[in-house]
């Protein structure tokens, strides 16, 4: 049941110009900043060539582009997740899905695996770009893996909060505002990790780019991971619980 | 015969606020039933009817449908119930074949299953010539096709339909009420209407429903057995003084309807009609109509629904 509603909302994605247009923008930027990054790489290679362990392609090209990719991915997911429920309440479509034989949690699950696997997708096709410099040049297997791990995690734990957010309004468009701001206040409250004491501590662990930095330096902690998770499921919970109480209310 | 319940609600209730939407109702449904729900705007006919699919949940009440809690093991329940809410859930930018596939899938048909069911419907609701068109282009008429078709594909117990017929037009209402009609055979059916002819041509029950209560609840068949006409409205050309109609043998009322026209009350037992046609034709009244008029839904329904404090 699960992927009947997945398999659904991917197709109705690319049914409409919003996803076509969002890949194209995506792809477009990022590959202007990846040949802007190749360009730098070029110019600096002849003096990385005399430094002791010196940084790689990898490290000079594909963990910036890939910082860059988050930055993208985060203005991104909003546009995808907003209509997921708030258009459905707004059409009344989602009476169909409420009165069949469907658990809630089947529904929510449902439409995020949808947008989940149009965000790997666009991940794909961020990673064929650092992946091509394998043509020409030795990548380093391991931070690239840690890399797409790290991006796909992140987009994962992003569209887990849209989800839920879209499920408390009607209108796409507060959906996708209030996505935002909160991925994008999560991104920048690493600025307070300087804080002495426990609150910094804490605003650093809360810090959606604390954990994503880790990935692209290569290092792969099961703390990192765990934190992606716990995100994600904590908001798809709230969807969850969420979607049996609009019975009750509306 | 085996009785065979196929939904049983019980002091169903939901407030909003303040208001009691719909209080206490309770009703039984048994295959080969289909009940009819009337009523104005606002008395909680589609409450009911979402309640009933799952969609809203109930503030205090049971609901079985097929033997399984709809509370309690909803999924269970659904299984054995389609859905029509007042506006069709369709998604505008699928086609009419997507749409009817994504709906038997989610109902749990297999995928061989759901192409042989879809292409049923598609013959049964007139849907075959409109099969690949996007459903955001289809008028209003198709699109409730469409929507009905979806309640029904998956073979449902229970059928809920609000509002069926709202936006065919009269050749496709009467499909679609042969194919309700078709469906209540071995089935139940519920459905909301504003046309009391249709309630009284397709169902077999019938309620009305009034700020939230159940007010009237009874088998269509016993209406016209219980309430024999006593009612007889006739036309004259030249109608004598009113005293001469009331001194008729059997006649306890007469009411002036205007331009000639009559309407006589009788005792069920003693009809006027014959002394009526020799007194007529003997005194050259110019008699031109002569109809019985049978207790109608419509009476029953205005009566209830406009005169609440003859009932309470």
């Amino acid at each position: 049941m699960i992927t009947v509603i997945a398999a659904r909302e991917l197709r109705s994605l690319f049914l409409s110009p919003l996803a076509w247009t969002l890949l194209a923008v995506v792809q477009g930027l990022l590959a202007w900043m990846f040949l802007l990054l190749v360009d730098d790489f070029r110019e600096l290679q002849g003096r990385l060539a005399s430094l002791d362990n010196a940084p790689g392609v990898t490290d000079l090209v594909a963990a910036p582009l890939f910082r860059v990719a988050a930055w993208v991915l985060l203005l991104l997911v909003p546009l995808l997740t907003m209509r997921l429920f708030s258009e459905e309440r707004r059409t009344r479509t989602l009476d169909l899905l409420l009165s069949a034989p469907v658990a809630m949690s089947e529904i929510v699950l449902g439409k995020y695996l949808g947008v989940l696997a149009f965000l790997l997708m666009t991940v794909a096709l961020i990673t064929l770009m650092p992946l091509s410099l394998a043509l020409g040049a030795t990548l380093d297997a391991g931070k690239l893996l840690a890399g797409i791990l790290g991006l796909s995690l992140l987009a994962a734990a992003a569209a887990a909060a849209g989800v839920y957010l879209s499920t408390l309004t009607t209108q796409p468009a507060v959906a996708a505002i209030a996505t935002m701001g909160l991925l994008l206040a999560l991104w920048m409250v690493d600025a307070a990790s300087t804080i002495p004491g426990t609150a910094g501590d804490l605003f650093g662990y809360l810090s959606l780019r604390r954990h994503y930095d880790a990935f692209l330096l290569g290092l792969f902690d099961s703390a990192d991971l765990a934190y992606y998770l716990l995100f994600g499921m904590a908001f798809l919970g709230l969807a969850i619980r969420r979607l049996d109480d609009l019975r009750l209310r509306d | 015969m085996m009785v065979d319940i196929l939904a049983q609600v019980e002091r169903l209730t939901r407030r909003y606020g303040e208001i009691r939407a719909v209080d206490e109702v309770s009703f039984t449904l048994l295959r080969g039933q289909v009940l009819g729900l009337l009523g104005p705007n606002g008395a909680g006919k589609s409450t009911t009817m979402r309640m009933l699919a799952g969609v809203l949940a109930p503030d205090a009440g049971r609901i079985i449908i097929h033997g399984a809690d709809l509370l309690d093991q909803p999924v269970q329940a659904k299984r054995a119930l389609g859905y029509l809410p007042e506006q069709p859930p369709l998604y505008r930018e699928m086609t009419v074949d997507e749409q009817l596939h994504y709906s038997a899938c989610l109902h749990g048909l297999s995928r061989t299953a759901s192409r042989q069911a879809v292409a049923c419907i598609k013959e049964r609701c007139g849907l075959t010539d409109v099969s690949r068109r996007l459903i955001g282009h289809l008028s209003k008429g198709y699109q409730q096709r469409v929507g009905i078709a979806q309640a029904v594909l998956h073979d449902p117990a229970v059928v809920v339909l609000d509002e069926p017929t709202v936006g065919l037009d009269p050749l496709q209402s009467r499909e679609i009420r042969g194919l309700i009609r078709e469906l209540g055979q071995d089935r139940s059916v519920i459905l909301s209407s504003h046309r009391l002819s249709e309630v009284q041509a397709l169902c077999t029950h019938v309620q009305i429903m009034r700020s939230g209560r159940l007010v009237y609840a009874s088998p269509l068949a016993d209406l016209e057995q219980q309430q024999p006409s006593t009612r007889l409205r006739i036309g004259l050309k030249t109608p004598p003084p009113l005293v001469r109609l009331t001194q008729l043998p059997g006649v306890e009322g007469v009411e002036e309807l205007g331009e000639g026209c009559f309407r006589l009350h009788h005792a069920a037992a003693a009809a006027p009609h014959q002394a009526l046609v020799e007194q007529a034709s003997a005194e050259n009244w110019g008699l031109w109509e002569l109809t019985p008029e049978q207790v109608s839904l419509e009476q029953i329904f205005v009566e209830l629904i406009l005169e609440p404090e003859a009932v309470e």
